[in-house]
């Protein structure tokens, strides 16, 4: 035995597993630093200038000083219901057609579906959001003026197509796995009870893929949640809680999108947008935490437990 | 009883009819949306807007997207590959690695505005960099360090166990199956990832508004890697097409440049997508056993 290469060996094999080792830790670090830093820097709002957590998430008055003296008001409501509202309004467009595409993809026509339908539905989640963006901008924004007679066309409902249309394939996509690992066995046990595929479809499919499906929406809804620049283009800025579909307004990623350049170092305004930032950072965690109880409970299901 | 049958056939022959009807209306406004955008955007353009000059073209920005992905790129797949290799590999069932696992979820979901503001408050406050091409990249880095890592972890998972146990059993160490057999096997599977992750980076504008800036003045020929101008400068500022179509948006209205840019950046992004799509499918083939 040549003990020298062994000892080569061995050394490269911890040298290297150190580094693998490192990584990992990195990404934990990074993650770490990451709220770490948002919690200092969105802390400062309660902290440094004196509001109260109620009047950050409840209050509709919104007039933060750009300076480091503070005294203004930093009441974030206007932007908390715009997000609130855009999204759930995106996911009440974008929700039934999703299911219906992945159902079809699926069930009724599996073989177009598997070669054609879905390769196309996944290449259509990578497309930028500028592009859906500017492409709301140009189409949709004068469509909405011209067909609801409005003078502007910048709206909620602007917002809530283009983020519908962006978070189709997310949905799409989840649930169609979901559907998919529905046992065969239950299928053909209801066929074979006589049932048409629809009552199939409906009573055994649906309910047994639930909650992959729920977690294929919460997927979808986290990420029209951070989405940015889109939904700016089309939603009008103008800081005033909406009064129908078709008002302007704000929303939490757009406020911090549009102000963060402007605001001082240090200043009331930046700590509040900074608060915003760590409320959509805590919102992110919260709907992984829902991601994994309905992914728990699928799996509990699956075994045949109560779930 | 005959109603009742009738009745769920009629409802199972309207359903089908539905879905078939969702199907196609999605299919043809995802291929309108394409097409209107490229298209369109190609239609309306003139020959000078593809030149490389500080104004009213394209080029300096495609320039700055490839080259910042390329950046961002060099940081995250080492990174992500490793911690990939560590969670396949070495990482034990416990707290420290279910822990690493929801970090890595953690990072995939963040907005990326947020993460943008990270690599302002990092980049820019506390190193002093200024708005460049470097802090934009490592944002960007931090977006689709998730991504590799997990790609690399289920490529890695997803060969067969007598990959590592006949390396094992020839007296090689982890390190040595894991270098000389595992990742060979592995790599194809890895740059769909990669791939993925550059579309990803391609498309990004949220988490570059703050840390890239908009200097588009470069001067082609000046390969001094410390001017303000040159290319390859990293320490610059660089606008790159999503951004440009943000600031098309805000600033002037011109919108057969901004046109122009989404054609381009959705020709970009499809192109690596589709190309990801294809060679993973590829390798499903190969590895399958059919002739590939």
């Amino acid at each position: 035995m040549n003990t020298t290469t062994q000892k080569g060996m061995f050394g490269k094999e911890y040298a290297w597993r150190g580094i693998a080792v490192l990584c990992g830790l990195f990404v934990i670090a990074l993650t770490l630093v990451i709220g770490a830093f948002l919690i200092y820097k969105g802390s400062d709002t309660f902290l440094k200038f004196g509001h109260t957590l109620w009047e950050f998430l409840g209050s509709a008055k919104w007039h933060p000083v750009d300076s480091a003296e503070g005294g203004g008001a930093a009441g974030a409501l206007i932007f908390i219901t715009g997000s609130l509202v855009t999204c759930g309004l995106a996911l009440l467009i974008a929700t039934p057609f999703a299911l219906g595409s992945a159902i079809f993809m699926t069930e009724i026509s599996a073989r177009f579906g598997e070669k054609f339908y879905r390769p196309v539905v996944e290449i259509f989640a990578g497309i930028p959001s500028v592009v859906y963006g500017w492409v709301g901008l140009t189409v949709l924004v004068p469509f909405i003026r011209n067909v609801f007679d409005r003078q502007v066309g910048h709206s909620i409902l602007a917002a809530g197509i283009v983020l519908a249309v962006m978070i189709f394939p997310t949905i799409t996509s989840v649930s169609a796995d979901a559907i998919l690992a529905v046992p065969d066995a239950c299928r053909k046990a209801a066929y074979g009870l006589g049932s048409t595929r629809w009552q199939t479809i409906r009573h055994i499919v649906i309910p047994a893929a639930a909650p992959g499906i729920i977690s294929g929406i919460i997927l979808g809804l986290a990420r029209a949640f951070g989405e940015a620049l889109a939904v700016s283009m089309v939603i009008g800025q103008t800081t005033a809680l909406p009064k129908s579909i078709f008002s302007t307004t704000k929303t939490l990623t757009t406020e911090i999108a549009s102000q963060m350049g402007n605001a001082m170092e240090g200043g009331e305004l930046k700590s509040a947008l900074w608060s915003m930032a760590l409320l959509l950072f805590l919102v992110s965690l919260l709907f992984i935490t829902l991601i994994h109880y309905f992914t728990n409970k699928g799996k509990a299901k699956a075994e045949g437990g109560k779930a | 009883m005959d109603k009742r049958i009738q009745r769920a056939r009629r409802a199972d022959r309207a359903m089908t009819g539905i879905f078939y009807g969702i199907a196609a209306f999605f299919f043809a406004l995802l291929l309108a949306f394409t097409g209107k955008v490229i298209i369109g955007g190609l239609m309306g353009a003139s020959p000078e807007m593809f030149a490389f000059a500080r104004q009213g073209a394209i080029g300096n920005q495609l320039f700055n997207t490839v080259y910042l992905v390329f950046i961002s790129l060099l940081v995250s797949v080492p990174l992500g590959v490793f911690a990939g290799i560590y969670l396949a590999m070495y990482a034990k069932p416990g707290l420290f690695t279910r822990f690493l696992r929801i970090c890595i979820e953690t990072l995939s979901s963040l907005p990326s505005i947020v993460v943008g503001l990270f690599g302002y408050l990092v980049f820019l406050v506390f190193m002093g960099m200024g708005k460049s091409l470097l802090a934009g990249a490592l944002s960007i880095s931090i977006l689709t360090l998730p991504l590799i890592t997990t790609t690399t972890e289920d490529a890695i998972k997803g060969l067969p166990a007598g990959y590592f146990q006949a390396g094992m059993g020839m007296g090689s160490t982890r390190w040595q199956a894991i270098f000389h057999v595992l990742l060979p096997a592995c790599i194809p599977r890895i740059m769909t990832g990669v791939i993925l992750a550059a579309g990803r980076g391609f498309g990004e504008a949220a988490a570059l508004l703050y840390t890239t800036g908009s200097g588009s003045s470069l001067r082609w020929g000046n390969w001094d890697i410390t001017s303000p101008t040159s290319p390859l400068n990293v320490l610059r500022p660089a606008e790159t097409l999503s951004i440009q179509i943000w600031n098309l948006q805000t600033n002037a209205q011109d919108a057969a440049l901004a046109n122009l840019a989404s054609a381009v950046l959705l020709l970009l992004v499809l192109l690596f997508n589709i190309g990801a799509n294809a060679w993973s499918r590829h390798i499903n083939r190969k590895n399958s056993g059919e002739k590939a």
